[in-house]
C-alpha cells in the first residue's frame, strides 16, 4: 500500500527550481546527437555556394571512392521518394509557391541548399568525401532584397513568372470592425497630424544553442525519427503526408531539445533527406549540422519593410492606421512562413482604440535563406512599428510618450473590448502596469537627468524609450486558424496515468525544448490532484507515448496544454470519486476532495488518491458501472487567444562622439495573469528581453549581392552574452488581470520580452538624440549608424552596409601558403 | 566542424620542432594555443598534413628580466602576460591589452607568440607590441635572428617569420613607469576590436607611443600624433589636437562593423581618450 502524504503547500506560485535543469545544463541527457545506434551511418551534405544556379552535372566518383563511404546520392537518384517540404499555411488561395524539394535535382535557389548527400561510416569520413563531390553549376542571376524582388526584373523562380507570392489584406471598413482609413488619412492631412514612416525589420537568425540533428532508424516495424525539433507531431504528419509512409508506421521522437525560438518549428530538407537515405539503405543514419550550416540554411526570421501611415487629430488621438508590409520569404515558402507576417495583422492596433485600420501584406520570394517563425513571429514586427509610431506621435504633439499612449489606450473599465482588428481582449489593465513600471523605473528622475544632460550639452546623452505592448498568444482557437487557411488546429491534448504505486505520469502534446514544462506542469498537477510535486513525471515529445499533440510555439504550451492537463486531471478526480464512494460505501455527493484525499463529510473516514490508484490497479473491488481505471485524457481547444500585456521602460546612454550606446536601466512590468512559477517566468522574461534587445542593437543577417551569407559565423552575427546586458528590473502588477478563458487564469509569457523590448530600446536611442533633429535609426542601431545619424551625413542613419565581413580565421601565409587539399 | 585528417607531432625542444618543420615544410603547421588555428582547421580553410604542437616545449613559456628589456616566451598565455609583475612594471601597456583579448577561457589557452604570429590586424597585441618597439626572436635552420617590430608585420595574416622558422620569444624594451591604456571599441564584449588604440606615455606628457589596431592590414604607429604629443600638457585640448592626426595616412577596412571613414573617426576619438587615460587624466 502506498504511503499517503498530505497535500504540499500550494505549488502554483512557488519558485521551484526546474527539475529538468540538472540534465539539460550538464548535457548528460539524450540530445539527438548523443544517440548512437548499431550499424549507424553518418551523413554529410554538399551545399550550393551559389544563390541561384542550375545544376549542370554532379560527379560523385571520387567521393564514392573515398575511405568508408557507403554511397553518395543526389536529387536525381531520388524521385518522388524524397517527398517535399510543405507549406501548411497558404495565406491566399492564389499564393504562388515554388515546389520545395529537399534536394533539388536541377536548380538551386539559395546558397546553402543541399545538392548531394554523402553516406559514410563516420561523420569525419562523410565530411572528407563531401569535399570531393564535384558539382558544376550554371550560375543564374539572383534576386536579393525585398525592394529588388518587388521590381520583378530578376526572378527567384523564373517558372513562377513573378517574385510576388501573396497579397493578404484586412480592412476594418470591409470587416465591419471600424471605419475607412483613407478618410481618416485625408482628414489628418488637412486638420491633424499624419506620420508616414518606413521601418525595416532586419533579418535575424534564431541561433538556438543545440544545432539541428536527426537520426533515422528504419529497422523495426515502425520507422523512427529522432529530431531536434519543436514539432514532433507535425513532423510525423508531414512525413506521412509527403513520403507515402503510413502515419501508423512512423514514430517521431523529439528527445531533449536545446532551444528553438521558432527555428525548430520547421520540417527541414535535412530531415527528409535522412529519412529517404535510411529507407533506401535500410540502415540507421545520423546527420548533425555544423554551426556554419545552421546559420546559413536553418530558417531565418523577421525581414520586412514596413510602410506605415498613422493619422491623428491635433491632440494626438489616433484616427486611423494604415500598414503595408513587404515580407521576404526567402527562396521557399516554409511551413508557416507566409502566415508569420499575417499574425502581425492583429497586433498593429496593439492596446489602442483605433477607429480605422487597414493592413496589407505582400510576401515576396528571393534567392536567400528561407524565413519563418522566430520568437514572437509577426507580433514583434507589429509591436515595433506601432510603438515607434506612438513615440513619433508624442514628439509631434509635444507631450510625453506615456501621455500619448494614455490618450489612446483601452481603459481597464472597457474590457472585454473588441478591437479594430476584430479580436476580443478579455482583460487587461494598462494603467496599473504603467504606473508600477514608472515608479520602479524612476521615470521622473531619469527625465530630469535627461534634461540636465541636454542643457549641459553633455557628450553622453540620455534617452528614455517606452513600449506598452500586448500580444495575442496561445495559438490558437482551431476555428480561427481555419478561417485564416492555416493547415491545422490549435487544440492540445493531455493524459494522466495513475500508476499502481501512486505515482503519476502525465503525457502532454506540448513539446518542451528548454521552457521548463516538466516543472510547471508538475506544479499544476500537484495542486489540482493533491499529490507531491516529486511524484509527477511529465512525458512528452515521443509520438508513441504522446500520440496526440500540436507541439510548442506561440506561447501556447501552458495556456493551451496546461488547460488540457487541468481538464484531464479533473476527469481523474471524477473517476476516483466514484471509486472512492464505492470503497467507502458512501454517497459520491457526500465526499469532499482535498489534499489528495476523499473524506466522507462529517466522519473521519477517507481514502487517498494513491490508494485509489492501487485499488484500480488491483481491480479486486470496483463498481459495476466503471472500468477498472482512473486514468483520463482530455483535448482542449481554446475559445480565444489570451492577451498578456506590459509596460517596458528603457534608458539608453548614447556617446555622441562615437555613436556607442549603453543600456542604463530596463524596467518591465508584465501582466501575464496567474503565475505558476515566478522563477521560470523571470527566466522567460530575461531571455526574451535579451533577444529583443539584440534585434535593436546587435543582430543582423546580411547576404551580399551575390547571395552569400556574410554574417555566417558568430564572429559577425553578433549574438549577445551575459556580459553585454545589465540586470533587468522585472516586476508584475499587484493585482493581475487574469485570463478569463482558461481555468488557471494564465497568459503566455514565452514571447513577451522579445516582443516588447525591441521598440523600447530603439525609442530610447532615438529619444537620446531627437533634439539633434533625428527621428529614426535603422536596426540594429550600430554605433556607426548612430554616429552617421548624428553627423547628419546621411539622413536617418546609414542604410547600406559594407558587404564583407572581416576574416579572423583566414588561411595563414605562415608555413603554408595555400588551401590545397582543403577542398571547397 | 571536423578538420581534415592530420598527423600530430609534439616536440619537446625548439630544435626538434625546427627539424620537424624542415622535414614537412609546406605540409606542416605550428600549433600554439590553437585559438586561431583550430577554427581555421575546423572550418577547413586550411588543411595541413602535420600539426606541430609547441605546447610541450617548456623553454618557450615564461617571462624574464633581461636588463633593459623583458623577454616574453612565445608560448606564454594571454592570461599570464596580463598578470605578470614584470610586464606590469615595465610594459604596462601589454598587460592592459592582454586583459582585453577575447574572454578568460581563450586567454588561458591563447598565447602571446601565437597571436603575434597569426597577425590578425584586428588582434589586440600587435599594436601594443609595435608601440613598445618589440623585437621578435625567430629561430630557423640557420640559427636565430631578431626582427624589429617595424619589419615584423608584413600584411594581413603575414609576418616576417619564414616558412621554416619559429617565433621563440619577444623582447620588450623596458618602459618602466610609463602610464598606459588600451582603448578597445567593440559592439559586444567578446568581439575583436572594430578599432583599438594602444597608448603609453612618459610623464605628462614628455614622450608618447601610440599604436592602432585594425586601421590597416597591419598594426600601425600613429607617428604624427606621437610627435605632436611630445611636450604637450596632458589636458583635453592639448591631447585632442594631437589625436586629430591619428588617422592620417591609414587605410582601414570597411566591413559589417564600420566603413573606413567611421574607423578613421573612431581612431581620432579613441586616441584622445587612450592618451588621456594613459597620462592618468
Ligand atoms: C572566440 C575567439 C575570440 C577571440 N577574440 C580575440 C580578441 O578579441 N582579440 C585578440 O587579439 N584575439 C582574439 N582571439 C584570438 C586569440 O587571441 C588567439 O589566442 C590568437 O590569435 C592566436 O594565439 P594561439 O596561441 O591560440 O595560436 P594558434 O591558434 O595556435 O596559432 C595561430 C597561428 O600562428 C602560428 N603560430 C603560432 N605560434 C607560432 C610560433 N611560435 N611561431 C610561428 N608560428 C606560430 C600558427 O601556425 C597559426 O598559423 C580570439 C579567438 C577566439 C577563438
Amino acid at each position: 500500500m502506498t504511503a499517503t502524504q498530505d497535500r504540499p503547500a500550494a505549488e502554483i506560485g512557488k519558485d521551484r527550481r526546474r527539475k529538468e535543469d540538472q540534465r539539460l545544463i550538464t548535457g548528460r541527457t539524450r540530445w539527438t546527437d548523443n544517440i548512437t545506434l548499431p550499424g549507424m551511418l553518418h551523413l554529410a551534405m554538399v551545399r550550393s555556394p551559389f544563390a541561384h544556379a542550375t545544376i549542370t552535372s554532379i560527379d560523385v566518383d571520387a567521393a564514392k571512392a573515398s575511405p568508408n563511404v557507403v554511397t553518395v546520392l543526389t536529387g536525381k537518384d531520388f524521385g518522388e521518394e524524397l517527398g517535399v517540404n510543405i507549406n501548411a499555411w497558404p495565406i491566399t488561395p492564389d499564393q504562388k509557391a515554388p515546389v520545395h524539394s529537399p534536394m533539388p535535382a536541377d536548380r538551386v535557389a539559395f546558397a546553402g541548399e543541399v545538392v548531394a548527400v554523402v553516406v559514410a561510416r563516420s561523420a569525419a569520413e562523410a565530411r572528407d568525401a563531401a569535399e570531393l563531390v564535384d558539382v558544376e553549376y550554371d550560375e543564374q542571376p539572383a534576386v536579393l532584397g525585398i525592394k529588388n524582388a518587388l521590381k520583378d526584373e530578376v526572378l527567384a523562380h523564373p517558372d513562377l513568372g513573378t517574385n510576388k507570392s501573396a497579397l493578404w489584406i484586412f480592412d476594418s471598413n470591409d470587416a465591419g470592425t471600424g471605419s475607412d482609413v483613407e478618410a481618416a488619412i485625408e482628414e489628418a492631412r488637412s486638420n491633424g497630424i499624419l506620420i508616414e514612416r518606413e521601418y525595416r525589420q532586419q533579418r535575424l537568425i534564431p541561433a538556438f544553442m543545440e544545432p539541428r540533428s536527426v537520426v533515422v532508424d528504419p529497422t523495426g516495424e515502425q520507422l523512427t525519427m529522432w529530431s531536434a525539433t519543436q514539432i514532433p507531431h507535425i513532423l510525423r504528419f508531414a512525413l506521412a503526408a509527403t513520403t507515402g509512409v503510413p502515419e501508423s508506421k512512423i514514430r517521431v521522437i523529439a528527445p531533449d531539445v536545446g532551444g528553438g525560438f521558432g527555428g525548430k518549428l520547421q520540417t527541414t530538407p535535412e530531415e527528409w533527406i535522412a529519412w529517404a537515405v535510411a529507407r533506401r539503405l535500410s540502415k540507421p543514419v545520423k546527420y548533425t549540422e555544423t554551426r556554419s550550416e545552421s546559420l546559413m540554411s536553418a530558417h531565418h526570421g523577421r525581414d520586412q519593410v514596413q510602410t506605415l501611415t498613422l493619422a491623428a487629430d491635433k491632440d494626438g488621438k489616433v484616427t486611423g492606421l494604415k500598414v503595408h508590409l513587404d515580407a521576404d520569404m526567402g527562396a521557399y515558402i516554409s511551413i508557416v512562413g507566409g502566415g508569420v507576417p499575417v499574425l502581425g495583422a492583429f497586433m498593429f492596433n496593439a492596446i489602442y482604440k483605433f477607429p480605422a485600420y487597414r493592413f496589407e501584406c505582400q510576401t515576396v520570394l528571393t534567392n536567400s535563406t528561407w524565413t519563418d517563425a522566430y520568437r514572437g513571429a509577426g507580433r514583434p514586427e507589429a509591436t515595433y512599428a506601432i510603438e515607434r509610431l506612438m513615440d513619433e506621435l508624442a514628439a509631434e504633439v509635444g507631450v510625453d510618450p506615456l501621455e500619448i499612449r494614455e490618450r489612446n489606450w483601452i481603459t481597464h473599465e472597457e474590457f472585454p473590448f473588441t478591437t479594430v482588428a476584430g479580436l476580443e481582449y478579455d482583460t487587461g489593465n494598462y494603467e496599473a502596469a504603467t504606473a508600477k513600471a514608472k515608479e520602479s523605473f524612476g521615470y521622473d528622475a531619469l527625465r530630469a537627468e535627461q534634461r540636465e544632460r541636454r542643457e549641459r550639452g553633455d557628450r553622453v546623452q540620455l534617452g528614455i524609450g517606452v513600449s506598452t505592448f500586448t500580444e495575442m498568444c496561445g495559438l490558437a482557437p482551431s476555428r480561427v486558424l481555419g478561417s485564416l487557411d492555416y493547415g491545422a488546429g490549435g487544440w492540445e491534448h493531455a493524459s494522466v496515468r495513475m500508476l499502481a504505486t501512486g505515482k503519476v505520469e502525465i503525457v502532454t502534446g506540448a513539446s518542451a525544448h528548454g521552457q521548463g514544462h516538466e516543472t510547471a506542469f508538475s506544479q499544476i498537477v500537484a495542486d489540482r490532484l493533491g499529490v507531491p510535486f516529486e511524484d509527477v513525471e511529465v512525458l512528452h515529445g515521443d509520438t508513441q507515448i504522446s500520440h496526440k499533440g500540436l507541439d510548442t510555439y506561440g506561447s501556447r504550451s501552458l495556456v493551451v496544454g496546461g488547460e488540457a492537463l487541468v481538464k484531464a486531471v479533473d476527469k481523474v478526480v471524477d473517476k476516483a470519486r466514484h471509486l472512492a464512494a464505492h470503497l467507502l460505501e458512501a454517497n459520491a455527493d457526500d465526499l469532499d476532495y482535498s489534499g489528495g484525499r476523499f473524506t466522507v463529510r462529517g466522519t473521519d473516514q477517507g481514502v487517498a488518491i494513491q490508494e485509489l490508484a492501487t485499488a484500480a490497479f488491483a481491480a479486486h473491488n470496483y463498481p459495476e458501472d466503471m472500468e477498472p481505471s482512473i486514468d483520463a485524457e482530455a483535448t482542449y481547444d481554446p475559445v480565444n487567444f489570451n492577451y498578456p500585456h506590459g509596460t517596458h521602460l528603457c534608458a539608453m546612454e548614447v556617446d555622441t562622439e562615437t555613436g556607442a550606446v549603453k543600456m542604463r536601466k530596463y524596467t518591465c512590468c508584465d501582466d501575464i495573469g496567474t503565475i505558476i512559477n515566478p522563477l521560470i517566468v523571470a527566466g522567460q522574461v530575461h531571455g526574451g528581453l535579451v533577444q529583443g534587445i539584440a534585434q535593436a542593437l546587435w543582430e543582423e543577417a546580411v547576404h551580399d549581392e551575390s547571395g552569400t551569407l556574410v554574417s555566417g559565423s558568430f564572429v559577425d552575427y553578433l549574438l549577445p552574452t551575459a556580459a553585454d546586458t545589465i540586470s533587468f528590473d522585472v516586476v508584475h502588477t499587484d493585482d493581475p488581470s487574469v485570463c478569463t478563458t482558461n481555468t488557471l487564469g494564465t497568459k503566455g509569457v514565452g514571447e513577451a520580452g522579445t516582443i516588447a523590448s525591441t521598440p523600447a530600446v530603439v525609442n530610447a536611442v532615438v529619444d537620446a538624440v531627437r533634439h539633434l533633429g533625428i527621428n529614426d535609426i535603422q536596426m540594429p542601431c550600430t554605433p556607426e549608424r548612430v554616429w552617421r545619424a548624428i553627423e547628419g551625413s546621411r539622413a536617418g542613419g546609414a542604410t547600406d552596409t559594407p558587404s564583407d565581413a572581416m576574416p579572423h580565421f583566414q588561411e595563414g601565409a605562415l608555413n603554408q601558403d595555400s588551401t590545397e587539399g582543403a577542398g571547397q | 566542424m571536423i578538420p581534415v585528417k592530420f598527423d600530430y607531432l609534439a616536440p619537446t625542444s625548439v630544435e626538434e620542432a625546427l627539424a620537424a618543420l624542415g622535414e614537412h615544410g609546406d605540409d606542416a603547421k605550428i600549433l600554439a594555443g590553437g585559438q586561431s588555428l583550430l577554427p581555421v582547421l575546423r572550418m577547413r580553410l586550411n588543411a595541413p598534413e602535420v600539426v606541430i604542437d609547441l605546447g610541450g616545449i617548456s623553454s618557450l613559456r615564461g617571462i624574464r628580466d633581461d636588463g633593459d628589456a623583458i623577454v616574453i616566451g612565445a608560448m606564454t598565455t594571454h592570461h599570464d602576460v596580463r598578470d605578470d609583475h614584470l610586464v606590469k612594471q615595465h610594459a604596462l601597456l601589454l598587460s592592459k591589452a592582454a586583459a582585453e583579448v577575447a574572454d578568460s577561457q581563450i586567454r588561458h589557452r591563447g598565447t602571446f607568440g601565437g597571436a603575434l604570429a597569426h597577425a590578425d590586424p584586428a588582434g589586440d597585441l600587435g599594436a601594443p607590441a609595435l608601440a613598445l618597439g618589440a623585437q621578435f626572436v625567430v629561430a630557423g635552420p640557420g640559427g636565430t635572428r631578431t626582427v624589429e617590430a617595424s619589419d615584423f608585420f608584413v600584411d594581413l595574416f603575414e609576418t616576417a617569420i619564414g616558412d621554416d622558422e619559429i617565433l621563440t620569444e619577444v623582447r620588450i624594451p623596458k618602459h618602466t613607469g610609463w602610464g598606459a591604456h588600451y582603448e578597445k571599441f567593440v559592439r559586444v564584449a567578446h568581439q575583436w576590436p572594430i578599432v583599438a588604440v594602444a597608448a603609453t606615455v612618459r610623464g605628462s606628457i614628455d614622450e608618447a607611443r601610440v599604436g592602432l589596431t585594425n586601421m590597416g592590414s597591419t598594426p600601425l604607429r600613429a607617428t604624427a600624433t606621437e610627435q605632436a604629443l611630445a611636450g604637450v600638457s596632458a589636458t583635453e585640448d592639448g591631447v585632442r589636437e594631437a589625436a586629430q592626426l591619428a588617422a592620417d595616412g591609414t587605410h582601414p577596412p570597411s566591413d559589417l562593423n564600420g566603413a573606413a571613414d567611421y574607423r578613421q573617426h573612431l581612431a581620432r576619438v579613441l586616441t584622445g581618450r587612450a592618451v588621456l587615460r594613459a597620462a592618468g587624466v
